[in-house]
């Protein structure tokens, strides 16, 4: 049930502050309500698109991280897609990526653990031989 | 061909006996440089021989999280028309262009990158 997901959606750029924010605790609440947590909110700011969506060229980029189930993030999307503000969304599961990564990474620390003490006292004998 | 052109100048004497028999095996000086030994298969994508071994970036930085997020990083995979380049010509292993190419359409979905440039 706990899976992360990341959703990321662009405002449109003429949106006064206070819309945004109230947009961003709405959908907020709206997660929590339904047994998911809103983790992290970022505001990537304005930011020049990449091509015309819907006659705009800039916009508002945000960042959610919401962690919950499939059904809390389809109602988010549903949402996404009727607030008239919001011109472009995406989520993406982010949890499975997420351990793998974190898999690899313990695999090469423990790996490179062993590695530095036989590297250090190796490393001090040539050290005078240099200066 | 440039493997020819420079073999040309640097060994003329050989040069009229390497036009008559073209296919001719070693005994013929063509010594084999670094890294442009022949592969069968390989990445070369049809070429006989191919220039010098490249790397996957990802692998030697030890990069293992592909983000949509970064576009600096996804734009060097990308050509000037938006297309995303091979990877014989970016020398990227398999599984990282697999994980590299998801990334950059998920970018292209949020207006990071472009679809499409200009040509």
């Amino acid at each position: 049930m706990q899976r992360t997901y990341e959703v990321m959606f662009i405002v449109r750029p003429d949106m006064p502050e206070e819309e945004i924010e109230k947009l961003i605790s709405t959908l907020e609440s709206q997660v929590s309500s339904s047994g998911g947590t809103l983790k992290n909110v970022e505001r990537m700011g304005k930011r020049r698109l990449a091509y015309v969506v819907r006659r705009f060229y800039e916009g508002l980029y945000i960042l959610l991280t919401v962690e919950g189930g499939g059904e809390q993030i389809r109602e988010l999307e549903r949402r996404l897609r009727v607030t008239e503000p919001v011109i472009k969304f995406i989520s993406v599961r982010v949890d499975l990526e997420q351990k793998r990564h974190a898999k690899v990474k313990a695999l090469r620390d423990a790996k490179r653990k062993p590695a530095p003490q036989p590297a250090a006292e190796s490393g001090t004998e040539p050290a005078p031989a240099t200066a | 061909m440039a493997d020819e052109t420079t073999q040309g100048t640097a060994t003329a004497a050989s040069a009229a006996p390497e036009q008559a028999a073209p296919h001719a095996p070693a005994t013929e000086s063509r010594p084999p440089r670094t890294g442009d030994r022949p592969r069968g298969g390989g990445r070369e994508g049809g070429r006989k021989y191919f220039r010098r071994k490249k790397v996957c970036k990802f692998c030697v930085e030890k990069i293992d999280t592909v983000n949509y997020k970064d576009v600096r990083l996804l734009a060097q995979f990308v050509a000037e028309s938006g297309k995303i380049v091979p990877r014989r010509l970016t020398g990227v292993c398999t599984p990282h262009q697999r994980r590299l190419s998801t990334a950059i359409k998920q970018a292209r979905n949020i207006a990071l990158l472009p679809f499409a440039g200009r040509a």
